[in-house]
């Protein structure tokens, strides 16, 4: 077959490839029409079919499925995926992937389990971005588009991927770590391309480099430019001729140290914006203030594409009344770093009828949510994050707000909640208003905290939670819990995909309910649990179907990990230690996921793999 | 552990209990060294009066993996040694808190990245708007004097209005006459001053409420009057000279509650005799 040939040319299309073999084909034969191609070549014909119909494929899904069909539909499949989407980067080497997938323009990666974002993985565990980049460089020279979560990523490996893939378009690294500035900078120099660079909630290193300045001169393809979680200064005049001289720029989030006053002069150069991360939305310590203030509110009416905004970082509430012109546009706002009250958020929720996707503090209390109650009945996800993350502090969120957002927000799919009082009537409330719920994610911050008007545990609110929302995949559970309420979701949550255990259940039974009840699972993540070693033999079945399983501070021994490492070659099971004592048989952190290729040879000193 | 008392917490959490639902400390954990595998769920049920049911031990399952008995008390470490080998981590309340069913803070919990962490309050100290011309600091801070911004194309000056923190700026050259002006404040005013009163309302939006016009700037009728500071600083009522006169004295305008206009020293000299709410 001349697909390996194909590989050796420059980038090619999938529909030329296929419109090409069919004229090949043609000049071979002497008169009209399809018997010809049927004579000559009958798999050629199927797999020229074949490839015209799977480049319509899109879905990860879909494409999975086609390749299991048979052999030719597996080579022809393997052709033409061009977007590939490795849930776990262990679980399979860039060596294999390079040989079965020929022409891959887009590269989807995830490394560390969520759990690591909570410092509970001990730093340097692994997820090296460094030898997939070099893979892909001689496999892929036109890979245009890298999308990384939870993966180090070094300075050499931006530098890489701007120097080796010359038609690099578009570069996201959400939780991501092990970079600075300095490599941003030679990386943005080089991408010519360049229309999406995307930094969100990564850690960047200070390397004292102005890498705005970097971007080559001329007119820029910058569709995209997020950097609200870099934590350095930057180069305000440079970003702003940046912003005038990329005409296609839709999105910008800024970070902190931009001023409202200098947000102000980007946004007028930018109209054209439809996502918007606002910076500090304060003016700067020394201010030529009071007179010489520009009028905000301007600003805001010029931008008449905005959809989405964001940032808020250190905001001055005073300023606030100028987004209500963009108000009833906005489809998506994230006020998480902005500590108002429910008196000012008021006229702005008010004004955001259209809104579907809303972050908040619980600063706004219990008031401001019946207030987002009453006027988002489009609202399709909600994040109430704690002002003061911690177990003891004053709770300003309660039951009380949850219930309203239930009664108002009907047509809910996600919700995110932290809290310190909460009741199941609230919980019980919610599943049977927002039928449509696919994330319920609900975190009394308090450990097994029980409900605080009863005093019963929490197990009826998320076993309504699993018996009336019918299409939920997404669950995560806290308060005081007994196994009943992992009965319950063993019972009904039978689409159950991502699960998050924290400081609950008594005994293996809970956790064993789960695994023998909800077949779909895929990512199981349990700290501080009683589960041990017997409730971890229960899922047997289950674990070449998963992703991952998280387990820390739990009840399990080596042996019994061992045991299941023994009887199960394709999953890794690591064991990992926080500290330097000396090993014991208790598993302080037990990481396991299944994987192609055996124990992985970067793992640090701190992890053993069984 | 930042401190022994969170510690003692800590292990006292730990401790094997056996009462209603419903309690802080719910039990969960073994600490007789003695215990074999095999009878984790037999001698919690010989230890008398449960309050949680446990089922019976389903056989095939305890007997098959267990190899050895779980039998070691094995403590889950102090989360001082997690928090040691971390490099990026912002500092945990080291508090020992007061009351006695919070024990010390947990590595990782509550569920929150360290950058949502530290959040500040507002700091109130920096309200942009109306700053009272006698005060030092502000003095000090102000680098320019002029206040209005001619250019060929327009005269802005920075107009506020009672009960909206944010100000705007209105391009004079844009006008001819008080009139324009006057239905241009109100045009610049109108939703603003509409989205404040909802919120001080309270209770439930009427979004078909109107905006309700902004009107009597000039004659002294209406619940609003529009002032404006010349280049004396006096404050002036809008209207008594020439419009062209008043462009070119004019450097910030404010409207002001009607109700409060007599307490107001209009034509003044005397700085820093202004009166906000």
């Amino acid at each position: 077959m001349s697909e390996d040939d194909e590989r050796q040319r420059s980038p090619p299309s999938d529909l030329d490839f296929v419109s090409n073999k069919a004229r090949n084909c043609n000049a071979t034969g002497s008169g009209s029409g399809h018997p010809e191609f049927q004579s000559a070549y009958p798999d050629q014909v199927l797999e020229n079919v074949l490839e015209n119909v799977l480049h319509f494929l899109t879905s990860k899904r879909d494409r999975n499925a086609a390749s299991l069909v048979c052999k030719s539909w597996y080579r022809v499949e393997a052709l033409t995926r061009s977007e590939l989407l490795i849930g776990n980067c262990y679980a399979v080497s860039p060596a294999r992937v390079t040989a079965r997938f020929a022409r891959v323009r887009a590269l989807h990666l995830k490394g560390k389990p969520r759990f690591a974002d909570f410092n509970l993985m001990p730093p340097d565990w692994g997820a090296h971005f460094n030898p997939w980049a070099l893979a892909m460089a001689k496999a892929y020279p036109w890979l245009e588009k890298v999308h990384l979560k939870r993966m180090s990523v070094t300075d050499d490996d931006l530098v890489a991927l701007a120097e080796l893939f010359l038609g690099f378009k578009e570069l996201s690294l959400v939780c991501c770590d092990g970079f600075g500035t300095g490599g941003l900078a030679i990386f943005v120099n080089k991408c010519r391309q360049l229309k999406v660079l995307d930094l969100m909630e990564s850690e960047v290193t200070d390397d004292d480099t102005d890498w705005i300045s970097c971007f080559p001169e001329g007119e820029s393809h910058l569709e995209s430019l997020i950097f609200d979680c870099v934590e350095c200064h930057i180069n305000f005049e440079a970003l702003e001729r940046l912003v005038a001289r990329s005409p296609s720029l839709k999105k910008l989030r800024l970070n902190r140290y931009v001023s409202i006053e200098q947000l102000y002069h980007l946004m007028i150069r930018a109209p054209q914006l439809t996502h918007l991360g606002t910076g500090s939305f304060s003016p700067p310590e020394i201010a030529g203030q009071g007179d010489q203030e520009p009028d905000y509110v301007n600003a805001f009416v010029a931008c008449k594409s905005l959809v989405c905004l964001s940032g808020f970082r250190e905001i001055i509430p005073d300023y606030l009344p100028a987004i209500y012109p963009v108000c009833a546009n906005l489809t998506s706002l994230n006020f998480s770093y902005a500590n108002i009250t429910a008196e000012q958020l008021k006229p702005i929720i008010s004004k955001c009828h259209k809104l579907q996707v809303f972050w908040v503090l619980d600063s706004i209390c219990d008031e401001g949510l019946q207030a987002v109650a009453a006027t988002c009945k489009e609202l399709r996800e909600l994040r109430v994050f704690p002002v003061d993350a911690r177990e003891d502090s004053d709770g300003p969120v309660s039951d009380v707000g949850l219930r309203a957002i239930s009664e108002g927000c009907w047509k809910l799919q996600s919700i995110l909640y932290f809290c310190q009082r909460m009741t199941n009537a609230a919980v019980i409330a919610m599943s049977k208003n927002c039928p449509d719920l696919v994330v319920f994610r609900l975190c009394i911050m308090g450990r097994h905290r029980a409900d605080h008007v009863t005093g019963e545990p929490m197990d009826d609110g998320f076993g309504a939670i699993v018996m009336n929302c019918k299409k939920l995949t997404r669950l995560a559970v806290s308060g005081l819990l007994t196994d009943k309420a992992f009965d319950y979701i063993g019972r009904h949550g039978k689409l159950l995909r991502t699960l998050s255990v924290a400081f609950a259940g008594d005994s293996d039974m809970g956790l064993k309910y789960v695994l023998e009840g909800c077949p779909k699972l895929q990512k199981l993540e349990i700290r501080d649990s009683p589960f041990g070693d017997a409730a971890l033999c229960s899922g047997l079945h289950l674990y070449y179907n998963m992703r991952f399983l998280w387990m820390s501070s739990c009840s399990l021994t080596r042996h019994g990990c061992q045991e299941i490492a023994r009887g199960m070659p394709h999953l890794v099971v690591e064991v990992i230690r926080s500290s330097d004592e000396e090993m014991d048989d208790a598993v302080e952190i037990l990481y396991m996921y299944r994987s192609l290729e055996g124990p992985r040879t970067d793992a640090p000193k701190f992890v053993t793999i069984l | 552990m930042e401190s022994g008392c969170s510690k003692k917490l800590e292990e006292e959490k730990l401790e094997l209990r056996l009462g209603p639902p419903g309690q802080e400390h719910s039990s969960w954990f073994i600490k007789d060294e003695s215990l074999p595998s095999f009878g984790y769920f037999s001698s919690l049920k010989s230890n008398g009066n449960q309050a949680h049911k446990f089922p019976p031990p389903e056989d095939h399952l305890v007997g098959s993996v267990l190899a050895s008995p779980w039998a070691k008390n094995h403590q889950p470490k102090p989360p001082s040694s997690l928090q040691s080998s971390e490099k990026k981590q912002t500092a945990m309340p080291s508090n020992c808190p007061q009351k006695r069913t919070a024990p010390g803070p947990v590595v990782g919990w509550p569920p929150i990245r360290s950058f949502r962490k530290n959040l500040a309050a507002p700091s109130s100290s920096k309200v942009a708007s109306e700053t009272p011309v006698g005060l030092p600091h502000k003095v000090a801070n102000e680098k320019k004097t002029v206040v209005a911004e001619p250019s060929v194309k327009g005269l802005f000056v920075k107009i506020n209005m009672d009960g909206v923190p944010i100000g705007r700026k209105v391009n004079l050259k844009a006008y001819d006459s008080y009139k324009k002006l006057s239905a241009a404040v109100d045009e610049l005013f109108r939703g603003l001053l509409a989205a404040q009163r909802d919120s001080s309302a309270g209770g439930i939006v009427n979004k078909q409420e109107k905006e309700k016009p902004i009107t009597g700037l000039l004659d002294g009728n209406g619940e609003y009057t529009l002032v404006y500071e010349d280049n004396e600083g006096d404050r002036m009522l809008v209207g008594d000279v020439p419009w062209h006169m008043f462009v070119s004295t004019v450097k910030r305008l404010r409207v002001l509650k009607s109700s409060e206009l007599s307490a107001i020293n209009l034509g003044s000299s005397k700085k820093g005799k202004t009166v906000e709410n």
